[in-house]
């Protein structure tokens, strides 16, 4: 089974969003949210910030959730406004949103937001962030059911998207 | 034949579309565009009109980005320019959404023509009264630059004018060019401007440059960066006038 499946699309400069459910919902819904974004740059001259694009893309979920074609996704949008920092956004497949400091999605996420939960701070810095997601993925390699080995990690700031090592079965002997 | 402007759809009985070449008139009282492809990017020079004291020249530009490697610039009606614009940049991003590549220069440009085709043949709806200079690089850097008619016809350019003095200004630049002038951007730059200036009404105030040049993201040349260009190429057509 796949186990290296890219899950975080690049939405637009700043702007990062993880996806999971209904295969083929999650990259037909996601690629079309990052084009419209997009779209909309190229119209206006300045990108979206994350507040506008979490909300255009929640208001795309509650149009198709009552239509005979609705996507079943789970979504965290991330990115970085230049006036209010950054910002993440839990959306769901019943087209709920809502800004959060920290939030997780699936049977991991049972487990990891309560580590989450312990040890996240308003002030970390980066490096203290990455090692709040290795203390979750550490968990759920011990705990869950289900063998997930790797988790891609992305990061979002004021210069833009990066790529952190990915946190494999390794982190956690 | 003036029975026969009324509907856009009919031909007149000596095989013209009386409309179409109405609106090729419209766009021959727009103000100058040039574009010149050099071998590695291509430049598009307008003249802009020029505005009250108590406007905003933001909203003035004849210029406009469709997507990241791709310009167009008009002559003509503004307003429909402006609904072609945007039907160009829903175009881009929707071929990038389906085939996962950027559209080709040449793939931008047949659409619009496409798009004013249809408006030469439909009922109830008159041309589009604007020539587009579409211009841009391809995924492989090399860059291309189109044009546009109201009639839905398009062809590639190495280097053309459209709006009022259009015939001067490509006399002009079929005078000037040669493919080691437009090597270099700056050759290219030179001469766009050099032909756009045959034709403008008003000083070095009111001129646009745009620059797409493969791998960069687009240079728009800021009015400090266009006067002392402008200044040289004058200063060399008073010499050559002597």
């Amino acid at each position: 089974m796949k186990d290296d499946e890219e899950k975080i699309f690049r939405v637009s400069d700043k702007l990062v969003m993880g996806v999971v459910g209904d295969s083929g919902d999650t990259t037909q819904f996601a690629e079309y949210i990052a084009k419209n974004i997009q779209l909309y740059k190229m119209r206006n001259g300045y990108e979206l910030g994350p507040t506008a694009a979490a909300n255009f893309t929640r208001r795309n979920l509650a149009e198709y959730l009552r239509s005979r074609t609705p996507y079943f996704v789970n979504i965290l949008m991330g990115g970085y406004d230049k006036e209010n920092g950054p910002e993440l956004y839990f959306m769901d497949y019943l087209a709920s949103s809502v800004k959060v400091p920290f939030a997780a999605h699936g049977f991991g996420g049972y487990l990891s937001l309560s580590i989450m939960d312990r040890y996240h701070k308003k002030d970390l810095t980066e490096e203290q962030a990455y090692e709040v997601l290795q203390k979750c993925v550490k968990e759920v390699h011990k705990r869950l059911f289900v063998s997930l080995p790797n988790f891609q990690v992305t990061v979002v700031n004021r210069d833009g998207i990066k790529v952190l090592p990915v946190i494999d079965s390794s982190s956690s002997k | 034949m003036a029975r026969y402007d009324r509907a856009v759809t009919v031909f007149s009985p000596d095989g013209q579309l009386l409309q179409v070449q109405y609106a090729q008139e419209a766009v021959r009282k727009g103000s100058p565009v040039v574009g010149v492809r050099g071998s590695d990017a291509v430049v598009l020079a307008t003249e802009k009109r020029t505005v009250g004291r108590l406007q905003e020249e933001r909203t003035e530009g004849k210029i406009a980005a469709l997507d990241e490697h791709v310009a167009l610039a008009y002559a003509g009606l503004r307003a429909d320019a402006r609904v072609l614009i945007a039907r160009g940049q829903i175009e881009c991003q929707s071929h990038r959404l389906i085939v996962e590549d950027p559209a080709s220069v040449e793939h931008v440009a047949r659409y619009l023509a496409a798009l004013k085709q249809e408006h030469t043949q439909s009922n109830g709806r008159r041309p589009y009264g604007v020539s587009c200079l579409v211009g841009g690089v391809e995924y492989d850097g090399t860059p291309r630059l189109f044009q546009t008619e109201p009639s839905g016809t398009f062809y590639e350019w190495k280097a053309c004018a459209i709006g009022r003095g259009e015939k001067t200004a490509r006399e002009s630049l079929e005078k000037e060019y040669s493919a080691s002038l437009v090597d270099t951007d700056t050759g290219a730059v030179r001469l766009a401007l050099s032909s756009l200036m045959e034709v403008v009404h008003s000083g070095q105030r009111n001129l646009d440059v745009l620059i797409l040049k493969k791998f960069q993201p687009i240079v728009s040349l800021k009015p400090e960066e266009i006067i002392p260009i402008v200044e040289e190429i004058e200063k060399n057509k008073e010499s050559n006038n002597k």
